[in-house]
């Protein structure tokens, strides 16, 4: 069983890496988004200081969402979906092992240039340091949760779109406690309570979006 | 080891495919699936593979229904549908590995690389799949079939389809030897080809009006 978790794991970042500019496009994205809202609400420091995790939650989310569209589809237009469909084990390890790829292509890079985002916004230390916690808990959620919604509209005309309806609304609670993490951290209430909540969100996610994925898989491949 | 089918039912949206089949495999047939395009031959093969489910029905592996005993029966199992299942991105070595891993088989670099000469793509193995024609890349997915012997049943979508000559001959031998060791195949094509079988079946689907 763990043979197939890293042999799927290892086989969706060498094909990751073989198509680096769609990784970069998204890291592109991501870093573009932050920094045109700068230009757009202007340069006042101390508004932009009490925007910037919200901005960089949003931005976050909107890339991962960007990225769903690799996690499935390239698999399903070519019929390797089939094959991972039919193997001996139990399809959950699969899914689990894609959407741990995902992340790593996808949220980690976002999570190590967090950091540099929050310097952008004129953070303080400890405002980063909780900026980059909440995103380490946060965004594997997001790439838990955005796998049942590819998963869901795999095969559909206008799936991109589609993804965005069905994900967005769900991941409103991550962003809610991500987001105020800092908040909460900037105005000396703590972060604790907030990285608490993400943490329980990750554990449910964990423990329900991969029974998820793969029974939506099924239904979508039929 | 048996594969039985009772009174499958598979309809697309207003019109029945085909109502009421029956079938049973045992060690060393062949089931030929026949029929014109559009009969129902994929949507057949992928029930049986347990990747669709049924409109009526069960099938059956040993007795048990295969999607109360989906791992177990993954495990008898190999298929190939009409999609080369072939990632572009990896090369025509990794491709063959890949597959008889997920298959739950162990394989060395160099057996892969026996295997795809022996498809006659041994100046291939380290050209991205990407690069291949259609037929290449056919032989590519067909490269998996002698690791997976262990799988006794063997259930193929149109497999002869774009293959050259040698490669139709080498398919042959390959699929015969595996029938002489109680192997099981269920198979679609146009073509008329001799397989050694215990029994060879053909099924011919008809669209009922």
């Amino acid at each position: 069983m763990l043979n197939l978790f890293l042999d799927v794991l290892k086989r969706d970042l060498v094909l990751a890496w073989r198509r680096k500019s769609d990784v970069f496009a998204s890291l592109c994205f991501f870093i573009l988004v932050v920094m045109l809202f700068p230009l757009g609400v202007g340069p006042e420091p101390a508004l932009l200081k009490a925007i910037a995790p919200g901005i960089v939650w949003v931005a976050a989310l909107l890339a991962s969402t960007l990225a769903l569209g690799r996690l499935f589809a390239p698999d399903y237009i070519d019929g390797t979906l089939e094959q991972l469909l039919l193997t001996p084990e139990p399809l959950t390890v699969i899914v689990m092992a894609k959407i741990k790829a995902h992340w790593l292509v996808s949220g980690l890079p976002i999570l190590l240039l967090s950091p540099l985002m929050g310097l952008q916004f004129g953070l303080s230390g400890d405002a980063i340091a909780v900026l980059f916690f909440s995103l380490l808990i946060g965004t594997p959620v997001l790439s838990l949760i955005g796998a049942i919604g590819a998963a869901l509209t795999l095969g559909l005309r206008g799936a991109g779109v589609l993804v965005s309806l069905l994900i967005l609304p769900l991941t409103i609670p991550v962003l809610i406690f991500g987001a105020g993490a800092v908040s909460a951290q900037t105005s000396g209430l703590g972060a604790a309570a907030h990285l608490e909540l993400l943490g329980g969100l990750l554990a449910a996610a964990i423990a329900l979006a991969p029974w998820a994925t793969a029974a939506a898989l099924r239904i979508s491949v039929e | 080891m048996t594969l039985k089918a009772q009174q499958l039912a598979c309809t697309r949206g207003e019109r029945a495919l085909f109502l009421a089949l029956d079938l049973e495999l045992r060690p060393g047939d062949a089931l030929r699936v026949a029929g014109k395009n559009g009969a129902g031959k994929t949507s057949l093969l992928r029930i049986l593979s347990g990747l669709s489910t049924p409109n009526a029905g069960t099938v059956n592996w040993d007795g048990e229904n295969i999607s109360r005993i989906r791992e177990q029966y993954n495990r008898q199992l190999t298929y190939l549908g009409h999609l080369p299942g072939i990632k572009d991105d990896l090369t025509a070595g990794e491709n063959v590995m890949l597959a008889v891993k997920l298959s739950g088989n162990r394989i060395e670099r160099k057996a892969a690389a026996l295997a795809l000469e022996q498809v006659g793509l041994g100046a291939q193995v380290n050209l991205p799949a990407r690069v291949l024609s259609q037929g290449q890349k056919k032989r590519v997915a067909l490269a998996r079939l002698p690791f997976c012997s262990a799988t006794p049943l063997w259930i193929l979508d149109e497999p002869f389809v774009a293959l050259d000559q040698d490669a139709v001959h080498w398919l042959t031998e390959t699929i015969s030897q595996h029938l002489s060791h109680d192997g099981m195949l269920a198979y679609s094509t146009h073509q008329e080809i001799n397989l050694r079988a215990q029994r060879n079946l053909t099924l011919h689907l008809q669209t009922p009006c």
